[in-house]
């Protein structure tokens, strides 16, 4: 899933204060998994900035809506018929979301209120980790299934770094050092002849170094 | 006279781009450092440009310097380094000697000859001339502390052949890179006289020079391309009817470039040639310019 922060309320505040009537958007996706953007978010946001707003002397009108996706434009068109009423729409999905909505609604302001931040798994209740950075060429069948981008904070392809120490990353103590994973996994697998093969230079044009990217799927348009 | 005080006097300013080999091998180089000798205020070394890999335009700057006496124009792009490698340079050019800088974008590397490498641009132009300016003033872009503080003559991009909404846009990106602490402007390549005096009148009140790109055209096909593909460019059919009927192609093209040269002269503080693998032509360029 994609993993998202929500912004701190100030920020927030901050970027609503020049108006008086919001539209709240959340989105039950990603970001209701990872307990940022779903309408039990919302509906939170939505009370601190009544709240915050009346202290301040300037009230805010905030409509709470959650969409079941913010990267659809079905569920988007399904605010046309009020989003005119308010000045502004703060949305609680990713950045892809957020862009989204702006595109459908170009003469709104269309304002974040999480910091999107990585693709991830959830590890328990409340903890989330990063596990894939979106490159585009897929290398897991070589390392264990483990990915060196994601999970070296070097992106190594060819093993761990002096930095590596008792299997942790020198970037953070906590931090396991990617390689170190990849490593124990091909040797649970009894596959640590892998580790003999030289992993050649990257091709990072499918990654985001080629410019945006955009897929095509012939076979499934209308 | 340094490139700075040639700027600083108000004399028109002769620029000549000089792209790095692709390798180590810079005697031809140094034999073109020798034809320029006396004719022009500044060579400038372009670093990485196109996203092909060459030689480096430290090593060269350094070197036209050091062994010819030429006054270099160092170049630095966002495109292949991050903040801590982009000042390292800029303290690198200082204390090697190299005080005029002229920073940009840079290239997208897929757009290059290794299209598969991964793109850094970890500051935009804006924040490295802001490195550039923080330097100066004795500390990095973390806040610490330097031990020697470095002295540039900064330039960058911009866009002379912006028109109308794109021409508003752009003042504000001169405004800006002004407040970053630019000292002198080149554009890219300017074709047609009458449409540069419209943006210099334009942007005249920011009385920072401006150095005028004036590329050799080299065939027809080349000015098509130019007119068809670069944003802005425009490229009269006059000046291209003249390269079809010219039996002397390198001479028309001479002819043309002079000719904008003096018709620039006015309207701008310099000119920078970029004759894209006709080096020995600018010399002829330069008399015909009158320069």
């Amino acid at each position: 899933m994609i993993v998202a922060n929500r912004k701190s309320l100030d920020k927030i505040l901050q970027m609503i204060k020049p108006y008086k009537k919001v539209l709240l958007l959340g989105c039950n996706e990603c970001v209701t998994v990872c307990a940022v953007g779903g309408e039990r978010e919302v509906g939170a946001l939505a009370s601190e900035l009544r709240l915050f707003r009346a202290k301040e002397g300037e009230e805010v009108e905030v409509r709470e809506h959650t969409l079941e996706r913010q990267c659809d434009p079905e569920y988007i068109d399904q605010v046309r018929p009020f989003v005119g009423d308010y000045e502004a729409i703060l949305s609680m999905a990713c950045g892809a979301g957020v862009q989204y909505v702006a595109e459908k609604y170009r003469t709104k302001p269309v304002l974040p209120a999480v910091n999107t931040t990585f693709l991830g798994v959830t590890l328990e209740q409340g903890v989330w980790a990063e596990r894939c950075q979106g490159c585009g060429t897929c290398i897991l069948d070589q390392t264990g299934g483990i990915c060196p981008i994601a999970r070296c904070a070097k992106s190594l392809l060819n093993g761990p770094c002096g930095g590596s120490t008792n299997g942790k990353c020198e970037v953070d103590r906590e931090t396991d050092c990617g390689w170190q994973l990849i490593i124990d996994r091909l040797k649970e697998l009894g596959q640590l002849d892998r580790y003999e093969e030289i992993i050649p230079i990257k091709d990072w044009t499918t990654a985001r170094d080629g410019g945006p990217r955009k897929r095509v799927r012939e076979d499934l348009r209308l | 006279m340094t490139f700075k005080e040639r700027l600083d006097s108000g004399k028109f300013a002769v620029v000549v781009e000089l792209q790095p080999p692709k390798g180590s091998d810079v005697s031809e180089l140094y034999d073109y450092a020798e034809l320029f000798k006396g004719r022009v205020d500044a060579i400038n070394v372009p670093d990485l440009q196109n996203a092909i890999m060459r030689l480096g335009s430290l090593s060269v700057c350094t070197l036209l310097k050091a062994k010819k006496g030429m006054e270099v124009i160092y170049n630095l792009s966002c495109s292949d380094r991050n903040r801590l490698a982009l000042q390292s340079e800029l303290l690198n050019a200082s204390t090697l000697g190299l005080k005029n800088l002229f920073l940009v974008h840079g290239d997208q590397p897929s757009t290059g000859d290794h299209f598969e490498a991964k793109a850094v641009f970890d500051l935009d132009v804006m924040g490295l001339l802001g490195a550039a300016k923080r330097l100066q003033e004795g500390y990095d872009l973390a806040g610490n502390d330097l031990q020697g503080k470095p002295k540039f003559c900064v330039g960058t991009h911009i866009n002379a052949a912006a028109k109308g909404h794109v021409l508003d846009l752009e003042v504000m990106d001169m405004e800006k890179k002004i407040r970053m602490g630019v000292d002198f402007f080149f554009t890219h390549s300017i074709y047609d006289a009458s449409l540069f005096e419209a943006f210099a009148k334009k942007v005249a009140h920011f009385k920072v020079p401006i150095i005028a790109g004036i590329t050799l055209l080299k065939s027809v096909g080349m000015a098509r391309y130019v007119n068809k593909h670069v944003e802005g460019a425009s490229i009269p059919d006059s000046v291209i009817d003249r390269m079809m009927k010219a039996s002397d192609k390198q001479q028309a093209s001479v002819e043309i470039a002079g000719g904008l040269i003096k018709a620039l002269k006015p309207l701008c503080q310099g000119v920078q040639i970029i004759p894209i693998g006709w080096e020995k032509q600018v010399p002829a360029l330069l008399d015909y310019a009158g320069l």
